[in-house]
């Protein structure tokens, strides 16, 4: 950066040309570029110090309310009392509704992927709409998934197996964890399409090539060749979206999430309990919030770790994917 | 691609071809089945057929056949489908229910000219009225008590206005780091903001609610003085975290990917790195900076944690450090109590349907916006 001072170079008479540039350069350059650097520079700053603000807070302050008695407990009714408190019930329940939306979306959303960009034509007017489909799942509010989950999976589905299965005892209309799962998979969906879609792209066409020209059938060549070496964006698209359903309450409030169970779900039918609804229900509903901090901290921090782990993961993993596709090119 | 076979030659290549077609449709299946079923729960209310009212004509159970089945279904207020699952006797029993609750509204009630009103006609929902007890028209949302006030206009000053604040702070932070990241940084500094950003947008919005419940909302009270400590600035504030990493990312990719020649141009003339940045990666990539705020503003308006955790107060009012319920804040906190089928349940689905629509249309114009941005780039190459 150049810190000479404007005046220095005021043009005399007739300066020779080199003198003339300088002059330009310097007025040019000195304050704007330096100022507006610094402004963007900045900004920059200040969401880096946002993040690393709230992750400072949360670990300093849930650090001492860990305890391994913390996550190995079945809480009792009032579980705002920080002695006997446990947090064992939400981390199942967050841990098998996620599970279960796993084996929903995973194969959707990768076969979704492998017709965009195996077989579709790119710029068909089916590949366009399903391509905008995909792009306005991502862009609906999640509260809008859990109205949906209300209106589709509880009242329409649910309702109707009853009637048919059940003669009409209510079995599966009503919210469940298999509904939740369900609702969080059609959310999610997008996540695990664009991130296999991004590492099909990233193979070689050389090696699709080489394999249709030694005979094998298109099938063949999806099966043995392009899905194995699309592991690591399926992967990735897989954890990305179990990190962003990890976190995620407005889609279960009303389609399985349970304020206070006594044991943990056994069944697909079960509500369950949460980890983010019960950070929710810690931080708005305690009688004292601070005797309830503590464990609220402690809370936030065992949810925020279980989403962030997956989330490096996933990052570090579409790093590697889109290196290789960047030496495509 | 490549060379057509009939699908009598390798039925299990064709078989499966069209499998991977149809489950390929899922995507589109799911956005018009939200639609579609969203909507259909709310369909009574946009077409008036329920009935608030608590004092209505009643229709005694003798007189059951003289009305039409539809006219039944809705004084009963049941769905069709129910209605077509009930014998004739289950429709009196319920005919003789509806009777008892119809009288039994409290005779202080009965003088009041308002339990005659359904409030759930598009008259109540969006005009201002004067309730009884009230001295002028007033905007009021508040769907508990004997006599429910379904009006959402405060509801939607209320996301317009956190919607607006979390804008107003994500949009020049975030395009600023992008215009940073992308022109100004040295590739080292630029290898470690992208990821820290990318996992700002990893923290749950049940997390970032917490953090402006517990912790932001008593310093920024602090350093601006204001007199109610959860409102709709800090909401904002709030929701500004979760759409700063929406913003940023869109922003950044579309300022890198102006053509390199541009760059190479302007600074071959004698810009500097800044002129350059400013005056024409900047304006060749406006289309696509305008769609990352878009796009981010389809994620603020449907944002449901940070402000139901924030604030949850329904008034009436623009100011920015009073408290403010959104749409979405609303259908949270309240489908959890409805009774299923009624004005109130009908009117929190038309409110999610109006909240579909609107990120619908900030999509599809983000996403047109962005299309026709990259062509134009690919166009110019």
């Amino acid at each position: 950066m150049n810190t000479v001072s404007p005046g220095q170079y005021l043009p005399e008479t007739s300066g020779d040309t080199a003198r003339m540039t300088r002059h330009f350069r310097a007025e040019k350059f000195d304050f704007s570029s330096f100022f507006f650097s610094g402004l963007t520079g900045l900004a920059t700053l200040l969401i880096i110090g946002i993040l690393v603000t709230i992750l400072t807070n949360i670990i300093m302050s849930g650090w001492s309310g860990l305890s391994w008695h913390f996550v190995s407990t079945i809480p009792t009714k009032d579980f705002f009392d920080p002695a006997t408190t446990g947090i064992l019930p939400m981390i199942i329940g967050t841990a098998i509704r996620v599970f279960l939306m796993t084996i929903f979306v995973i194969p959707v959303g990768v076969i979704t992927a492998i017709y965009l960009t195996e077989y579709a034509a790119s710029n068909s007017i089916i590949t366009r709409i399903i391509r905008a489909a995909v792009n306005n799942l991502a862009g609906v509010p999640s509260i809008v998934f859990g109205l949906f989950g209300v209106g589709f999976f509880i009242n329409f589905i649910g309702k109707n197996m009853d009637l048919v299965l059940h003669n009409s005892a209510a079995v599966w209309g009503h919210p469940a964890l298999l509904w939740a799962s369900l609702t969080l998979a059609v959310m999610t969906l997008p996540v695990v399409i664009v991130a296999t879609e991004e590492s099909l792209k990233a193979i070689q066409p050389g090696l699709r090539e080489a394999s249709l020209a030694l005979g094998a059938t298109k099938l063949e060549t999806i099966l043995k060749i392009v899905l194995p070496q699309a592991l690591p964006g399926i992967m990735t698209g897989g954890i990305l979206a179990v990190s962003r359903a990890a976190g995620e309450v407005a889609p279960i409030l009303f389609t399985g999430v349970a304020y206070y169970m006594s044991s943990v779900p056994t069944h697909v039918t079960d509500q369950f309990m949460d980890l983010g609804y019960h950070v929710f229900v810690l931080s708005t509903q305690s009688p004292n919030i601070d005797q309830t901090r503590p464990i609220l901290y402690a809370t936030v921090l065992v949810l925020l770790a279980l989403t962030f782990a997956l989330n490096i993961v996933a990052i570090l993993i579409r790093a590697r994917v889109r290196k290789k596709l960047r030496s495509m090119h | 691609m490549g060379i057509h076979r009939g699908h009598k030659a390798r039925p299990v290549e064709w078989l499966a071809e069209k499998f991977i077609f149809l489950v390929s449709l899922s995507a589109i299946a799911m956005v018009l089945l939200i639609f579609l079923f969203v909507a259909r729960e709310a369909l009574p209310v946009f077409f008036g057929q329920t009935n608030t009212a608590l004092i209505q004509p009643v229709i005694p159970t003798a007189e059951m056949d003289k009305h039409s089945p539809a006219e039944l279904q809705q004084y009963l207020e049941l769905t069709p489908e129910q209605y077509k699952t009930m014998d004739k006797d289950t429709l009196s029993a319920l005919m003789d229910v509806k009777i008892e609750a119809l009288n039994d509204v409290p005779d202080n009630f009965r003088k009041d000219p308002d339990v005659k009103i359904n409030t759930s006609e598009w008259k109540y929902l969006i005009q201002p009225h004067q309730w009884s007890g009230y001295p002028k028209p007033e905007y009021i949302w508040q769907p508990v008590g004997e006599i429910k006030k379904f009006n959402i206009i405060p509801l939607f000053v209320g996301t317009l206005k956190t919607t607006l604040i979390g804008l107003l702070f994500a949009v020049p932070l975030a395009v600023g780091a992008a215009i940073y990241v992308s022109q100004l940084a040295r590739p080292r500094v630029r290898e470690i903001v992208k990821p820290a950003i990318e996992m700002l947008s990893g923290i749950p919005s049940v997390v970032a609610g917490f953090f402006a419940l517990i912790v932001m909302a008593s310093v920024l009270q602090k350093v601006f003085g204001y007199q109610t400590r959860l409102n709709a600035f800090v909401a904002g504030i709030a929701l500004g975290f979760a759409v700063i990493p929406v913003i940023f990312s869109i922003a950044e990719d579309a300022l890198t990917s102006v053509p390199r020649a541009y760059t190479q141009a302007a600074l071959a003339l004698g810009a500097s790195r800044w002129q350059t940045a400013w005056q024409i990666v900047l304006p060749a990539a406006l289309p696509g900076v305008f769609a990352a705020t878009v796009l981010g503003f389809g994620r603020a308006i449907g944002e449901t944690m940070i402000v139901l955790m924030v604030c949850s107060a329904s008034v009436m009012s623009w100011s920015i450090f009073d408290s403010a319920r959104s749409i979405t804040t609303t259908i949270a906190a309240e489908m959890g109590e409805v009774v299923t089928g009624g004005a109130h349940y009908r009117i929190l689905f038309m409110l999610g349907s109006l909240l579909f629509a609107a990120t619908f249309l900030s999509n599809m114009a983000g996403e047109v916006v962005i299309h026709r941005f990259k062509q134009k780039l690919e166009g110019k190459k």
